[in-house]
């Protein structure tokens, strides 16, 4: 079950298709030039596939414990963490000025798809305390992040992120968790369930980030504040050795990621009432920002944790990927269709497992690239000198997030179970390792907003909000990259996005239309009802542009040299398959959206009343 | 003490190497390429000589084409101080490669050079015995274990016997066997330091050697394909095989 980290692939997108020239020409990122990003990919690759890719099996076997209240992960991973730790590689993307690396999230998405490939489950702790140095970053008080910001940047310290109740998941305007002043902090009681990492044995300190409500609160999305909660407290020589009220109720029994700890929390219960808070029930915590503005600080560091759930499934789908083209390179059954007396083959000689093998290649690369190209907007958005040019840059974080979340997983989703039929029974059997991945990768099309909420994220406020501003900014970007597939072998593909393109701006018309009422009897019902496939739409044509591009960079390359070189020629004829095979669901995505809204929205729940 | 440790920039030892069509050799084109794990076992050691308080320099030295500064860069990133880039694209053999070292060595005022025992592309083992030999000083091959003391170094080899213990004087040249240490990983910070570290770039002409090569390749062949092995029902069958067939024993 070994882990190639795809270093090379990484390299040319992050180079070619992602434009690091452009973002290390933004004001503070002279250092990432192409060859230190080769220099640091290699390295990350050492440690995916000799540190953490070993243990992602023991820790799926192993899981996770909870003993006497502390959560204890499996063996092996409190070295693999200091391993990582030491090596400075949670601080990537952050200041210098607190002990990062400063380099851009470009790089940091190139870097997270070598993690969460090699080990899903370990990297999610990075993830989420990348997600909470980044709230802290944004909107804590200087003293907050002189408090916090370092020992989580170093790693010594790690962060989650507490939205989910019973009560409340896509719906976070249904938070009941209590916060109430008392003196310089605030007093926090309530259950919070599936926290992730929300209690393990890799670090000194938690650092958790708590959505709460205040008691006199407004109702809803409005009311809501976060908190950074602790679990150890400062005791009076400033060291961090008292237990904050927070105790760790249970653990999720789960389908899969069995080495991170899925936590039920209960803040207040009087467990570990410290001297502090004696007579007060509460956890302590310390209010981030403004009162009743926790949901707004949540939204912006989202839009990282999104893409960073996008790589997760598709670099899952990437080490499945893997295990089944070493798998159909061994296993033979068989004779060659062409030649039936023959001796028998591997079963990478028959056609339909090229098919399975390119279509999760295909989408594959498409998808790495379309991640790095939001990275690269993000980088653009924050720091390019030219207002017009970050306004832009933001226009497509915020079209690409969704459809790098939603499409990355559900795409990443069909692959996984691609890779496993490969393995015909044997991937049924757990001992092959391929069904971890199925398994581990299905949470992502879940978490960090379904994908259900990701595609009315895009129609809602992505569409309908501006009107289609954004997102015609962005289809107008994409035509004019297509220019650059100048080679006339290349001209049918360019010829396929541009119809794509078109099939984009038909949809989102008709959404407009439907949802501003013109149309007699539908409202915005209907335009929710095809949310789904307008994602999918898009993404369909999103991965043929950067498929697009990727082969005309390689035909670029083919010209410049004796053309000998294999990864080119596997560039050229990627894209070839994804344009016979995937473009055209553009068509199918299209009719869908044009005959389906009325079925759906209309719809009587009475349809599920019986079930007969 | 300053410390010199020659590395090479070889096939990586994941990758499957293929003989070129002509014969003439392996390819090496478009193929990922990495410093020779030998090479990685001698850098580390001297960085645990220098940060036990016994060195106050590690230099890395590489000979080949423009693309051996990567492999420099790996070993700076790893902590190593400066890199020494001799630029050739002339095919090297290893007394070529020697002379050239003793030259480095000579102008660093190196007091110890560590080298890999031999690298994984054409396995020669000679480089480290020949430039101790043309530099006249003392050898320790194949070491296991390495100390720093008042003398030299007090070095354990490994021999086809068992172990060997040593003392040999300074200035001296080792090389490393497998058992020695395991590599670090470089931490983040150190390879992006390594980017700003400084590497001289020499020519062998500017070091007086003359590389041309002395040994003619005919021709280089996949080592032949074993034939299928066939399973016998008893131990009495073996040894009529071997007898009867084999007519090995
Ligand atoms: C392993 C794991 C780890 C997790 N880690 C964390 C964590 O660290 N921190 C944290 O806060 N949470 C975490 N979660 C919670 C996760 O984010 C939620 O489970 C998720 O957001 C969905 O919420 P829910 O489970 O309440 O599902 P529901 O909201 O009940 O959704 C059920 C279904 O209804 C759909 N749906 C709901 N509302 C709408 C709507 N308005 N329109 C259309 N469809 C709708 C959804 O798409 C879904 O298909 C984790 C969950 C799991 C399983």
């Amino acid at each position: 079950m070994t882990y190639t980290a795809p270093t090379r692939d990484l390299l040319f997108s992050t180079v070619h298709l992602a434009d690091l020239e452009g973002v290390a020409a933004l004001p503070g990122n002279a250092d990432a030039t192409a060859d230190l990003v080769e220099a640091i990919l290699r390295e990350a690759a050492k440690i995916g596939e000799e540190i953490l890719a070993p243990i992602n099996r023991s820790g799926d076997i192993n899981g996770v414990k909870l003993v006497d209240g502390q959560v204890q992960t499996a063996a092996g991973w409190k070295e693999a963490y200091a391993t990582f730790i030491e090596g400075g590689w949670n601080g990537l993307p952050f200041s210098p000025d607190r002990g990062g690396q400063g380099l851009p999230w470009l790089v940091a998405t190139a870097i997270q798809e070598i993690w969460h490939a090699s080990n899903m489950a370990f990297s999610l702790c990075t993830l989420l305390t990348q997600g909470a140095i980044k709230a802290i970053e944004l909107h804590g008080s200087d003293q907050q992040k002189d408090t916090f910001m370092n020992n989580m940047i170093s790693g010594i310290w790690s962060g989650t992120m507490n939205l989910t109740e019973a009560d409340a998941g896509s719906d976070l305007a249904a938070v009941k968790t209590r916060a109430i002043a008392d003196g310089d902090h605030y007093l926090i009681s309530g259950q919070k369930i599936f926290i992730t990492y929300g209690d393990h044995d890799l670090t000194e300190n938690i650092i958790h980030l708590v959505l709460a409500r205040l008691p006199d609160a407004p109702a809803g999305v409005k009311g809501i504040s976060l908190f950074i909660v602790p679990k150890f407290l400062p005791d009076e020589n400033g060291k961090w050795t008292v237990r904050n009220d927070i105790e760790t109720i249970s653990l999720e029994h789960k389908l899969g990621i069995h080495g991170s700890p899925t936590a039920t929390l209960a803040y207040g219960s009087g467990k570990y009432r410290s001297d502090k808070n004696q007579k007060k029930t509460g956890a302590i915590g310390y209010l981030v920002g403004q009162e009743n503005h926790g949901m707004s600080y949540m939204f912006t560091m989202m839009n990282v944790a999104r893409l960073a759930v996008g790589i997760e499934g598709n670099g899952v789908a990437d080490r499945a990927y893997q295990q089944s083209v070493r798998f159909a390179n061994e296993r033979v059954q068989g004779t060659a269709i062409e030649n039936p007396k023959g001796a028998r083959v591997t079963i990478v000689n028959h056609p339909d497992i090229k098919r399975m093998l390119m279509l999760q290649k295909c989408r594959i690369e498409a998808l790495r690239s379309l991640g790095l190209v939001l990275g690269a907007s993000f980088d653009k958005s924050l720091k390019h000198p030219d207002q017009e040019v970050r306004t832009f840059n933001q226009a497509m974080v915020e079209i690409l997030t969704p459809i790098a979340k939603g499409y990355m997983t559900e795409m990443g989703l069909e692959n996984v179970s691609i890779a496993l039929q490969v393995h015909g029974g044997m991937g049924f059997i757990e001992q092959t390792g391929v069904a971890q991945h199925y398994r581990d990768q299905r949470i992502t099309p879940i978490y960090e907003g379904t994908n259900g909420i990701q595609a009315l994220d895009l129609v809602g406020r992505k569409l309908l909000r501006d009107q289609g501003d954004m997102a015609r900014a962005v289809i107008e970007h994409i035509g004019k990259e297509m220019e650059t597939v100048h080679h006339t072998t290349l001209s049918s593909m360019r010829a396929q996005v541009t119809e794509g393109l078109n099939a984009v701006e038909q949809s989102m018309n008709t959404i407009l239309k439907m949802a501003s009422g013109d149309t007699a009897g539908v409202d915005m019902k209907q335009a929710a009802a095809i949310a789904d496939p307008y994602l999918r739409l898009w993404g369909t044509v999103m991965c043929g542009w950067q498929l697009a591009k990727a082969a005309s960079v390689a035909m670029d390359f083919i010209d410049l040299d004796d053309g000998g070189d294999p990864f080119y020629r596997a560039k050229i004829e990627t894209a070839k398959f994804y344009f016979a095979y995937e473009m055209p669901k553009v068509a199918y995505h299209q009719a869908v959206i044009k005959q389906s809204a009325n079925c759906i929205a209309n719809l009587d729940t009475a349809i599920f009343e019986t079930l007969q | 003490m300053k410390i010199l440790v020659p590395v090479k920039r070889v096939i990586d030892a994941n990758i499957r190497v293929r003989v070129k069509p002509d014969q003439t050799g392996v390819e090496t084109a478009n193929v990922k390429m990495a410093m020779n794990p030998f090479c990685e076992i001698a850098v580390e050691q001297a960085l645990r000589l220098k940060e036990a308080g016994h060195a106050e320099e590690v230099i890395i030295v590489s000979a080949g084409p423009e693309k051996c500064q990567e492999t420099i860069r790996t070993g700076l990133a790893m902590g190593a101080d400066r890199g020494v880039h001799i630029n050739t694209e002339t095919t090297l053999e290893p007394l070529a490669i020697a002379k050239m070292i003793k030259a480095v060595a000579e102008k660093e005022s190196a007091d110890l050079v560590i080298l890999g025992k031999q690298a994984i592309d054409d396995d020669n083992n000679q480089t480290g015995q020949m430039l101790a030999a043309i530099m006249q000083r003392p050898l320790g091959s194949y070491i296991s274990k390495i100390e720093k003391n008042h003398d030299g170094f007090a070095i354990t080899r490994e021999i086809d016997a068992g172990l060997e213990k040593l003392q040999i004087t300074s200035p001296a040249v080792v090389t490393t066997d497998l058992r020695l240490n395991e590599p670090r990983y470089a931490s983040l910070p150190n390879i992006m330091k390594a980017k700003k570290k400084p590497i001289d770039i020499v020519t062998p002409e500017q070091l007086g050697v003359d590389i041309s090569n002395r040994i003619e390749v005919l021709q280089v062949t996949e080592p032949p394909t074993r034939d299928a092995g066939v399973m016998v029902s008893s131990a009495a069958e073996l040894v009529d095989k071997l007898k009867n067939e084999a007519k090995v024993i």
